[in-house]
């Protein structure tokens, strides 16, 4: 049992309070992805699980019992980090057994764990060598490999493919997810990269500033984002934002309109808002159509053509930047007009003063 | 142009590389003379110290004297106990002629053709010179061992300079460690504190320390001279502006790894403080090596003398035994080159990166 219990986590540097007050659980086995910008906070929240870094208030329970004052090297925890941190004096070898030579574990089965984990990963030609003669992705593996072998309760990884290049971290993303499946273990990540927390997480933990936004399963983040922000991180590109007015809103929908008389229709429980309301229309590049007539007119102003895919950049009337992607090949190009659909069932609406969304009453997005 | 040039020498083409392509330019020739004048200079004194120390008591008192090690030739002579120092004879009836002199009898020497032992020759001493060869005094270097004990003051010299060195370098490492890595209030007042010693001069706190030694009963022992010469500011900071380079994230990984402080600092800071410990143990060496005048006061007997002691305590009120004395510091100097030279690589490596960031 390595359930991960965060209580009320508080960090503060002198009066500054960096992390204000965390609760969240992270069950056995899980694979929690901590995701949101730099300086939100996620890798102090990280440290502190490690026990790297003190904590200022409330209890952090692995496995049921309370570790606010065990030393990192008492908490039985793993943890890979962004820059490897591997020995540079050791052998390969050596940087995998450091940590069992530690707790005093005996040379065989050293050997013997150390052999089995460079066999899963790969390592077992690299064993003698120093890191400084490895390449960027046999490093990442060796730095997974010295987390393995001391089979740990929970695993932590600290950005740790941030400095591949995009290749290997397409490939290490896939083997970092094989390995979770394959031990089984809690394991904890913390990136800032939305693509490698939608494919690897079982639970999403989106943090700002010291706060967690919201959290669940990638595919309910992208679905039911609870707030402007968390709909915003999540989801390639970036969500549109269209600042709206409500004309009408009810439980069974709301209607907009921008500033340039436009109107829209959004299938959300506007139960909460009143005509006259400033609101914010949020809908992905993905949900966009380009339609032949009957759309929303907007000026084209670039096109990136990938072949499968395109992508177009557009301004509106009023002036906001849409970003449309659209499945296979496009005819429109630069500095034409196109008219956009937006379907009410794939569209999200946030109050604008506090960024909180309205219920979406279906979810189009599911085939 | 240069570039290509030295690349193309060969392994000791830099020896005599030169700016001008065809013959010497201005350059070349003050370039090559500064050069000439720093050979001279730093290994000038070495060179006149190591040839004097095989020089014979009265070749050393010659005035003018020789660069090489020179002494008159003798020969035997029948019918004679002691060999007979030979002479060429520059005037007189005799000119050209090489004669042992038997003895000097006022302004003239009593002189002996050595193939002829029997008729005597009387000569002018104005008309005479000494035959001169080379001629190596190793006796100074022997004496040194057998009348002086040489190796009872070697093994005190060497006994404190390795002792302190590893107490320093352990010492030194471990508050460097704390000072770079661990963030605890004071830190920076405490770094101060210790840089802040090195404006002290040592003859300062000589009588204290000297007070504080003598209360603990170190007098005359060679802890008196290792206790007091572990702490050095300059192994302090040297170590720590080295260790503020390793990345925090290993002494993390380490910590992940179960590893102890202790592990942490043996198993990582250690091994990868690698050339700022190099230097440290470098400079260490030549300072208990060379030091003088804290052993000449904690130091009395003879007994525990380092070797320094021991070349000074040649050094009478009265008279000097110059020979043994340049022959036991030729000696004195050995283990120093040896040493520097075995770890001179690391030096320029241990400065440069202590000194980065």
């Amino acid at each position: 049992m390595a359930e991960v219990r965060l209580e009320g986590i508080v960090k503060e540097y002198g009066a500054v309070r960096v992390i204000h007050g965390v609760d969240l659980l992270i069950e056995d086995g899980e694979f929690c992805v901590f995701v949101g910008p730099s300086g939100c906070g996620k890798s102090t929240l990280l440290r502190m699980i490690a026990g790297l870094e003190p904590i200022s208030g409330g209890n952090l329970l692995i496995g049921g019992e309370r570790v606010n004052d065990q030393r990192a090297s008492e908490r039985g925890l793993a943890m890979v980090f962004q820059t490897y941190a591997l020995y540079p004096h050791m052998t390969v070898r050596q940087n995998l057994a450091f940590g069992l030579e530690n707790i005093r574990t005996p040379k065989p089965e050293i050997e013997s764990r150390v052999a089995e984990a460079a066999r899963m990963l790969k390592l077992e030609p690299y064993l003698d060598r120093r890191p400084k003669a490895l390449s960027g992705g046999q490093r990442q593996r060796v730095a997974i490999g010295r987390a393995v072998v001391r089979e740990p309760r929970v695993f932590l990884f600290d950005e740790p493919l941030s400095n591949l290049d995009a290749e290997l971290r397409v490939t290490m993303r896939g083997e970092i997810a094989a390995l979770h499946r394959r031990i089984g273990n809690t394991m904890i990540y913390v990136t800032h990269d939305q693509v490698e927390a939608m494919t690897m997480a079982d639970k999403i933990v989106v943090l700002r500033d010291g706060r967690i936004e919201q959290v669940g399963a990638p595919i309910d983040l992208y679905n039911r984002p609870e707030n402007r922000f968390v709909a915003g991180f999540i989801g390639s590109p970036q969500m549109n934002f269209l600042p709206c007015e409500v004309v009408r809103a009810g439980a069974d929908g709301a209607e907009l309109r921008d500033a340039a008389g436009q109107t829209y229709h959004a299938a959300v429980d506007g139960s909460g808002l009143n005509p006259g309301d400033a609101v914010e229309l949020g809908i992905r590049p993905e949900h966009i159509e380009a339609v032949a007539s009957g759309g929303h007119p907007v000026q084209v102003e670039n096109v990136e053509q990938l072949g499968g895919e395109s992508y177009l950049y557009c301004r509106t009337p009023q002036g906001v930047a849409l970003t449309v992607h659209m499945p296979g090949q496009t005819r429109l190009s630069r500095d034409q007009t196109a008219e956009l659909a937006f379907r009410p069932e794939v569209t999200h609406l946030f109050r604008q003063s506090d960024g909180v969304a309205m219920p979406r009453l279906v979810l189009g997005e599911a085939v | 142009m240069a570039m290509a040039q030295a690349q193309g020498r060969s392994t000791f083409g830099w020896l005599v590389g030169r700016r001008g392509r065809n013959g010497f330019d201005l350059t070349d020739w003050f370039a090559y003379g500064f050069l000439g004048l720093g050979v001279f200079l730093m290994l000038g004194p070495v060179i006149w110290l190591l040839l004097s120390s095989f020089k014979t008591e009265a070749a050393l008192q010659e005035f003018p004297p020789t660069l090489m090690p020179m002494a008159t030739q003798t020969v035997m002579v029948e019918g004679f106990d002691v060999p007979l120092p030979l002479f060429r004879i520059t005037e007189g009836e005799h000119e050209g002629r090489v004669l042992a002199q038997i003895r000097r009898v006022g302004l003239n020497a009593q002189m002996v053709d050595p193939a002829d032992p029997e008729t005597r020759i009387t000569v002018n001493i104005a008309h005479r010179e000494p035959v001169r060869v080379v001629a190596v005094a190793t006796e100074n270097y022997t004496t040194v061992f057998t009348r002086f004990n040489f190796l009872l003051y070697f093994w005190n010299s060497t006994f404190i300079t390795v002792v302190a060195t590893i107490l320093t370098v352990l010492f030194n490492s471990m508050a460097a460690f704390a000072l770079a890595k661990y963030d605890f209030r004071g830190r920076t007042s405490v770094f101060i504190l210790i840089i802040a010693t090195l404006m002290i001069p040592p003859t300062i706190t000589l009588v204290p320390m000297f007070l504080v030694v003598s209360q603990m009963g170190l007098v005359n022992s060679h802890w008196g001279v290792i206790w007091p010469a572990i702490a050095t500011p300059t192994g302090v900071f040297l170590l720590r502006q080295y260790m503020l380079t390793i990345p925090d994230d290993l002494l993390d990984a380490a910590r992940m790894d179960h590893a102890s402080e202790w592990r942490v600092y043996w198993k990582i800071v250690l091994p990868l403080s690698a050339p700022a410990l190099a230097v440290l143990t470098i400079f260490s060496v030549m300072w208990r090596w060379n030091e003088f005048l804290w052993p000449l006061i904690v130091l009395n007997r003879s007994e525990v003398f380092t070797l320094q002691l021991a070349l000074n305590s040649f050094q009478g009120e009265l008279q000097t035994a110059w020979s043994n004395l340049l022959a036991m510091t030729v000696l004195t100097l050995l283990p120093i080159t040896i040493v520097f030279a075995f770890l001179q690589r690391y030096i320029t490596q241990g400065i440069a990166q202590s000194g980065v960031k």
